[in-house]
């Protein structure tokens, strides 16, 4: 059944400070780089930032581990005089996309007329998100994972894809297409942290970090704020650009995928999986869509062979077919026809988490945004929907589908 | 790739923590006896433990001593020590346990070059004394 906020809210407005290569945003505050994303996001929608009345988070506002912010901080910093909507997805990066839905509830429900939807994310040497995994004090649920040494979230990856290389024959060829297919998509793109070309040369010679995985299928450590702004459909005829529609936005998932990587207790075939396809189905039945319908996939990449398990999930290709998808090109962004090639759907045209920043998701939403309002860097011709996804990680994970106005 | 034996991580570098849903498994592990949390009124096993059975809604725990035999699930294979960043081969197992379906541990396995690790494995528990008089189970080839 269709989603009841179908086409009801838009993103209207979206801001991002400079990408840093982790660490190096200091002397910057992280309310220093979330403020200046707020009011990027709302020049770019042609509101002041004194009109935003609503917060809607995801991941404990903030990266769930690192410096935190918070409305009131927030509101302070930029002058807002009141607000009426704050509210946060539960868990973490995987509620990227969900939060837009959070907004959207908060919308609808006339709490509030224009909500910001923010991550600053800085990673300074005494909390480098990839190590506070596993530098955690030990309680009583990470005794059963910290010993093993499986310690930050690629070496729990690495095993999440060692099964599906054992199930359906899956190579490390098809995790090196992923991050060269969207590597192609930044040497034209100015803030990217990595935009050299890269061969597959230089893939295979990437040093091996958690075999099966590579420092390359390992995502970026960026510094940085990216804010968008949503607001109901009315409103967002009045603000600068074509409105980027909110279609479907679906959070949650399956007991299946169960605690997830602090756990190892997936059957198969979920444990070879993203842990996507319950959020997957309900964003499809919202929206009557389905992965073929989709112009542009804009998926959550901090490991590579997630992506490929993401393509299953949503159906791109069938669940064990991910290897065969990816090496046949599917994935990649033509800039000749602005099609995809080989009759796939193009995915992170931005370069994603693994090429362009890793802002937790929020870098996929800018670039769904932008999509659909014709005016991406590499934009696909005629984009009419753009699918994005937030996690794999810990439940709940999230959908959204951006429609052209 | 060629990363030669596996070690366990060192024991000495190894803290737990417990609470009382998760205690008894440890304290069977300080016996050298290796059991898994089953439900006292269902039977179902589940692990890491918890609260409550997440079949039938049942408090009630039997902790039966396992044969100490598993089966490979997954693996990684891993060269750096987590706590010091010291070249250190390790192949973090996620294991299948034997006699008690559907639940699995995380631990290292070891007694075997790393590159032979591999699914379907069998693999038997070998205990490593860590932090402040606790056991881990590890697992040999």
């Amino acid at each position: 059944m269709a989603w009841v906020n179908q086409d009801k809210c838009a993103i209207v407005g979206v801001g991002a400070t400079d990408y840093y290569v982790r660490g190096k945003s200091w002397p910057r505050t992280i309310n220093d780089m979330a403020a200046e994303a707020i009011m990027n996001a709302c020049a770019d929608a042609g509101i002041s930032h004194k009109q935003i009345d609503g917060f809607s988070y995801y991941s404990t506002a903030g990266a769930g581990y690192l410096d935190k912010f918070d409305t009131a901080s927030l509101m302070e910093t930029l002058g807002m005089p009141h607000i009426s909507w704050s509210a946060t997805l539960t868990s973490g990066g995987g509620g990227c996309p969900g939060a837009i839905g959070l907004a959207t509830a908060g919308l609808m429900n006339e709490d509030c007329t224009y909500t910001v939807t923010l991550m600053a994310l800085q990673q300074l040497p005494q909390h480098r998100l990839g190590v506070v995994f596993g530098a955690a004090a030990p309680n009583p649920e990470n005794s059963f994972l910290q010993p093993s040494g499986l310690v930050g979230p690629g070496h729990l990856m690495s095993v999440l894809a060692r099964r599906h290389m054992h199930l359906y024959g899956t190579t490390q060829d098809a995790f090196g297409e992923v991050v060269m297919a969207t590597r192609a998509n930044t040497h034209n793109r100015p803030k990217a942290v990595r935009k050299d070309p890269l061969t597959k040369e230089q893939y295979d010679a990437s040093v091996m970090l958690a075999d099966p995985l590579r420092r390359l299928d390992f995502c970026l450590e960026t510094d940085g704020a990216v804010a968008v702004i949503t607001t109901t459909m009315d409103r967002a005829k009045d603000c600068r650009h074509k409105p980027a529609v909110v279609h479907a936005a679906a959070h949650g998932g399956q007991r299946e995928w169960g605690r997830a990587f602090a756990w190892m207790g997936m059957p198969d075939p979920h444990f070879a999986s993203s842990g996507h396809k319950f959020t997957a189905d309900r964003v499809w039945a919202q929206s009557g869509l389905t992965a073929k319908d989709m112009d542009v996939a804009l998926i959550y990449d901090h490991f590579s062979p997630m992506v490929l398990m993401q393509l299953e999930d949503y159906g791109f290709c069938e669940k064990g077919e991910g290897n065969e998808y990816v090496l046949s090109g599917k994935l990649r962004y033509d800039p000749a026809t602005g099609k995809g090639v080989n009759g796939g759907v193009p995915v992170n045209t931005h370069g994603g988490n693994l090429n362009e920043a890793y802002i937790i998701g929020m870098t996929h939403i800018v670039e769904g945004v932008e999509q659909v309002r014709g005016t991406a860097i590499n934009q696909v011709k005629d984009a009419e929907f753009a699918l994005v996804s937030g996690g794999p990680a810990s439940l709940p994970v999230s959908s959204l589908i951006l429609r052209k106005d | 790739m060629t990363y030669g034996p596996a070690r366990a991580l060192p024991g000495d570098q190894i803290r737990i923590t417990t609470n009382p849903d998760t205690e008894p498994f440890w304290q069977a592990a300080k016996e050298g006896r290796l059991t898994a949390c089953q439900c006292g009124d269902c039977g179902h096993f589940r692990m890491p433990p918890t609260a409550i059975c997440p079949e039938c809604g049942s408090r009630a725990k039997n902790w039966p001593t396992l044969p100490g035999t598993a089966t490979v699930f997954s693996f990684a294979i891993c060269n750096k020590n987590p706590k010091n960043g010291e070249d250190y081969v390790y192949v973090p197992v996620v294991v299948d346990l034997d006699g008690a379906p559907g639940t699995r541990l995380n631990a290292n396995v070891s007694g075997c070059d790393a590159e032979d690790v591999h699914i379907g494995m069998k693999v038997s528990v070998d205990w490593t004394p860590i932090q402040d008089g606790w056991v881990l189970p590890n697992f040999k080839a």
